[in-house]
């Protein structure tokens, strides 16, 4: 591993006055620390790069491997020996004509639409609510407990939960709707056709937006408390305060953060799975559903790993636009 | 006297009322579904998806009784504590020092190494997991070292799931630890480590809270893992809670009442956390 | 300050040692005997709990050690997890050495070459073929092929009605047709009660009786060269009468389009429908409070004449019990397989799990434990079918019940089903089956 004594342009103009302690000292200690100072980094990424590598990168390139095989349950048993099938399963899987094609790119489709709207409720919600309890009042503990329930509960119970609320002659939301507030003329379907999307968002943003409430706030925290006063020494008020702020000083935590989001939601399997079975309505059907069915369903798992391998260069593509836009738009700020 | 409000002055009338309706609108959608799931843990069984009732009639305790017996509940909530628990642990110190060394040094390779963690967060589970356990297996045949079926291969396999994420939040919330905390103590003769555990640390303790119950939760609600790597003496509560649904009947009140008897002591310690997630900058600041 | 540095890569260090220590620490591995006397078995969820699996199989297990000295390390499986897992140790070799499996997975299991194919000699070990019940053995792999599993325990569909309600409609038995089926049902429709409860949302339901609607049309949704014939003309009648019983007959509660999770079974047991058609729904009513007296059960209805094995009434429903070819120890598990398809052994444990021993010297041996038995005794060793026993048998599942979902979606929303609907939705399913 070569190490550069040159670092890189400080992020934020954190690094100013580095070097200040060694300098004091003589010349051959100073060079024994640069060497450890430069090795140091790489000593505290070892952990997480051995790990990721055995977890994740190692099995991933074996991954991509079965996507240019015909995988099928001919050959589970002995994989290696699986024929290859060149970009034969890429091609079907990105022929927009065929049938299993045009399916997947239906099903992707859903997936964008579900995944902007659940991330974006799930972000707000987990927003506003951080913001509203950033002070002190009667319950506010409580209520931050409160919040953090759905995050705590098992995703399967939860998923139920909700499945026997969208029941169509039984269920809670139904009854709110049609008997008790009279809104919808006869009952409706929460669990098919295009009610079912909604459902699936609801259901998400449900489970999800309490992450995004503790991520905020402990953002919030960070926020150092002069800033505040000096404002509203300025004649500030708080609407005001939130937007000049609050909103630019979370922006490193929203930047992950709803990142972390996308890709939960666009992942998620466990609640459409539990919701709809290994068979999603139509305008439910998400792709992380749609893939396992592809694969561990219907046992072709060299079409599945081409399937997953394609959403992986979409997600990839997405996460690095999005990083570049959202880091310009941190520095430009 | 405590001032806990921003700014000098106490916040407007129509914040006040804006903040009570959308709480208490929050709270209503936070808790409706944990209400239904209570009333149905208290249900006889052929209650449960019938017709809905605000208020359930016959009450009954039995589920809470009958939970401990239909399926080994005690032994899936210890082997999910312990797995999520030190995979929690784990992740979080690994993170830390990786996060630690991205937000603090530059050195060759810092955005190679950054964005290949964070992709790894974007492979399909589907896609890696019958590699993986491929590999457990001829580890376990090579070494002797049973990961395939073991709550120690369960645990590897979780702390890097909530790794990149771990790190690339704990360094964002290290960026926002001032850097001239942690000069002063190099200044003051502390080495890289000794400032990160006295200063950064402290100060970004909220952060790093959040992150614990983030890989925490991450592992505690891993389901398509834990179905193929666990056997009955390791299975977790994510994928156990399914066996109360059996060939000829699903305990849907014991599911419920099992729910939430293992969620109490979750947020137990959420609520314990809390103390740590609202001290922060303050108490980190200060020597 | 040297100390300092040094302790901080001694943290590291540590960390990484942990983390070995945790992966040696805790593990205890699954299956994988290598010692000769013993081998590993997964059984599938059968009875009212895991736990209670464990209390009927464990003193078997032990008689089983008494008589060969064999220990048998027992692992009880949720139907959840099951499949997935026999995936996993197909592909990793390491797995039980006895496996239980859904005798509708037999065609696609025996494709991977996971299991032990019971030949000739294999068979003689195990007692014979002839042992077993024609019917249950058309459920164990490819018509030709040495059959990949033997079967446990057997099940089949009757159609379960609600004695006081037929009663009060004034029909006296129960129907044997399935135009018989839709008049009694429009009769004992009124009110919130409605004639027949489905399973609409489910697939392996839909599946199961869209399939015997088919064969008694005279379809089949494979040839005989294992293509899929999704859109003859008898299939999309099977699955357009199938979902007309909700569409046009409206003797199905629209509602019931949504119900995947046993929704139907609790509506029959609560009086909500008065027919109901299901494989042993006995121990899963009880459990929602139906008395056994409460309810008659008789054949599932033909279009016309009698049922027979021309003219089936129900698919071959079952577990099949099936040899791992990787097992160390394939003389003591093919003992193992002996024991639990012996005649006392298929009579205990079907007797204790209300299912029918596909062993025809236990079927004999034993007398019906009440009617329900008896009925379905009867449709088992008569009138039941297999499924198709191709490898794609659960990409067909998933498909043409997925397709038969969505048309039961148009259905209750009050869209009509023709049989042009009908047959675009099966030919979107078979261009799924692709090549």
């Amino acid at each position: 591993m070569t190490v550069s004594l040159r670092r890189d342009a400080p992020p934020a103009g954190q690094d100013a006055g580095r070097g200040r302690g060694p300098s004091s000292q003589p010349c051959s200690v100073r060079i024994l620390n640069q060497i450890r100072k430069g090795g140091l980094p790489y000593l505290f990424l070892l952990p997480a790069l051995l790990l990721e590598l055995l977890i994740h990168f190692v099995p991933m390139f074996f991954g991509i491997l079965i996507s240019f095989k015909q995988l099928t349950l001919f050959f589970i048993r002995n994989w290696q020996g699986a024929p290859w099938a060149g970009l034969g399963n890429y091609r079907i899987a990105v022929d927009v004509n065929g049938a299993i094609g045009s399916a997947l790119l239906h099903s992707f489709l859903v997936t964008c639409g579900f995944t902007v709207l659940a991330v974006g409720f799930s972000w707000l919600f987990g927003t506003v609510a951080a913001i509203l309890t950033q002070d002190s009042f009667r319950g506010r503990a409580a209520l931050r407990t409160i919040f953090l329930t759905p995050f705590a509960l098992p995703v399967y119970a939860s998923v139920i939960i909700w499945s026997f609320m969208f029941q169509y002659n039984n269920g809670l939301v139904n009854d709110l709707l049609h008997n008790v507030l009279g809104i919808t003329s006869k009952p409706s379907f929460w669990l098919l056709g295009h009610n079912s999307f909604f459902a699936l968002v609801i259901i998400s943003v449900w489970r999800n937006w309490p992450f995004a409430f503790l991520c905020v706030m402990a953002g919030l925290q960070g926020i150092p408390r002069e800033l505040y006063e000096a404002s509203a020494i300025d004649g500030a008020g708080i609407w005001q305060q939130i937007r000049r702020i609050t909103m630019p000083s979370l922006r490193a935590v929203n930047q992950v953060l709803v990142l972390v989001l996308f890709l939960w939601t666009f992942n998620d399997f466990t609640t459409p799975y539990v919701l709809f079975g290994a068979s999603a309505p139509s305008p439910a059907d998400v792709i992380s559903v749609h893939i396992y069915q592809a694969s561990f369903i219907t046992w072709n798992f060299g079409e599945g790993s081409a399937m997953s391998v394609l959403m992986l260069i979409f997600l990839l593509l997405v996460t690095a636009v999005y990083l570049t836009v959202t880091s310009r738009r941190r520095k430009n700020a | 006297m405590r001032r806990r409000h921003r700014g000098l002055n106490a916040p407007p009338l129509s914040f006040i009322w804006t903040r009570r309706i959308v709480l208490t609108a929050l709270t209503i959608f936070a808790l409706v579904p944990v209400y239904v799931m209570i009333s149905s843990s208290l249900k006889p069984l052929q209650d449960v998806t019938g017709t809905f009732r605000w208020i359930p009639s016959p009450i009954t305790l039995s589920p809470y009784h009958d939970i401990w017996y239909t399926v080994p509940l005690a032994r899936y909530f210890m082997n999910s504590l312990i797995v999520s628990a030190s995979a929690a642990a784990l992740s979080v110190a690994v993170a830390i020092f990786a996060a630690y060394a991205v937000s603090r040094y530059g050195f060759r390779g810092k955005r190679i190494f950054t964005v290949a963690v964070l992709s790894t967060q974007m492979f399909p589970g589907i896609l890696f997991a019958l590699p993986l356990f491929l590999i457990f297996v001829s580890i376990g045949n090579a070494t002797g070292i049973a990961l395939y079926g073991s709550r120690g291969g369960l645990i590897i396999t979780y702390l890097t799931f909530s790794l990149p994420f771990a790190i690339w939040m704990l360094s964002s919330y290290f960026e926002s630890v001032p850097q001239a905390l942690d000069e002063a103590a190099l200044v003051d003769g502390c080495g890289p480590v000794r400032a990160l555990f006295r200063v950064v640390i402290p100060s970004a303790m909220p952060g790093i809270v959040a992150v614990t119950i983030y890989a925490f939760m991450t592992a505690w609600g891993e389901v398509l893992f834990a179905s193929v790597m666990t056997n009955n003496t390791t299975r977790t509560l994510a994928v156990g809670l399914a066996d109360y649904s059996t060939q000829n009947n699903v305990y849907w009140n014991q599911i419920m009442a099992a729910s939430l008897v293992v969620s109490v002591p979750v947020v137990a310690g959420f609520l314990l956390m809390q103390r740590y997630l609202v001290t922060g900058l303050t108490s980190g600041a200060v020597k | 300050m040297r100390m300092i540095r040094v302790s901080a890569i001694a943290a590291a260090a540590t960390t990484l040692l942990t983390l070995t220590a945790c992966g040696g620490g805790t593990s205890t591995g699954p299956g994988g005997n290598s010692s000769s006397n013993s081998i590993t078995y997964w059984a599938s969820n059968q009875g009212a709990s895991l736990q209670a699996d464990y209390s009927v199989l464990n003193p078997e297990l032990a008689k089983f050690k008494q008589q060969t000295g064999i220990t048998v390390h027992l692992q009880v499986i949720g139907w959840a997890d099951l499949l997935n897992r026999i995936l996993a140790a197909t592909t990793t070799g390491q797995g039980p050495d006895v496996v239980n499996i859904g005798n509708t997975w037999s065609a696609s299991l025996q494709a991977t070459g996971a299991f032990l194919p019971f030949t000739g000699s294999t068979f003689n070990q195990v007692g014979g073929e002839s042992k077993f019940l024609t019917s249950a053995l058309g459920s164990t792999g490819a018509a030709g092929k040495p059959p990949t599993a033997v079967p446990l325990y057997s099940l089949a569909y009757a159609l379960y009605y609600n004695k006081a309600m037929f009663k009060a409609a004034g029909i006296a038995s129960p129907p044997a047709t399935w135009s018989e089926l839709v008049a009694d049902g429009k009769r004992l429709t009124h009110g919130s009660q409605y004639g027949l409860a489905v399973e609409g949302a489910s697939i392996p339901e839909n599946i199961h009786n869209v399939f015997i609607l088919s064969k008694q049309n005279g379809a089949s949704f494979f040839d005989s060269a294992g293509n899929p014939t999704f859109t003859t003309a008898g299939n999309v009648a099977a699955v357009q009468q199938w979902v007309n019983f909700m569409g046009a007959d409206h003797i199905v509660n629209p509602g019931d389009a949504q119900y995947d999770q046993n929704q139907s079974l609790s509506d029959f047991a609560k009086g909500k429908a008065a027919m109901l058609l299901w494989q042993a729904a006995g121990t899963a009513l009880k459990a929602d409070g139906m008395a056994s007296g409460a309810y008659g059960v008789a054949p599932v209805p033909v279009e016309s004449g009698t049922p027979s094995s021309s003219n089936p009434d129900s698919m071959v429903a079952g577990i099949n019990l099936a040899v791992f070819k990787d097992s160390k120890n394939q003389a003591a598990a093919l003992k193992f397989v002996k024991f639990m398809t012996s005649q006392a052994e298929s009579a205990k444990l079907n007797g204790e799990y209300g299912s029918i021993p596909p062993v025809t010297s236990a079927l004999t041996a034993t007398p019906a434990a009440n009617q329900e038995q008896t009925v379905l005794r009867n449709v088992l060793s008569s009138s039941a079918v297999a499924l198709p026993q191709v490898p794609k048998e659960s990409q067909f599942e998933t498909v043409v019940g997925t397709a038969v979902k969505n048309l039961f979606a148009d259905a209750a929303s009050g869209k009509p089903v023709s049989a042009a609907t009908v047959k675009q939705q099966l030919s979107s399913a078979q261009q799924q089956m692709g090549s």
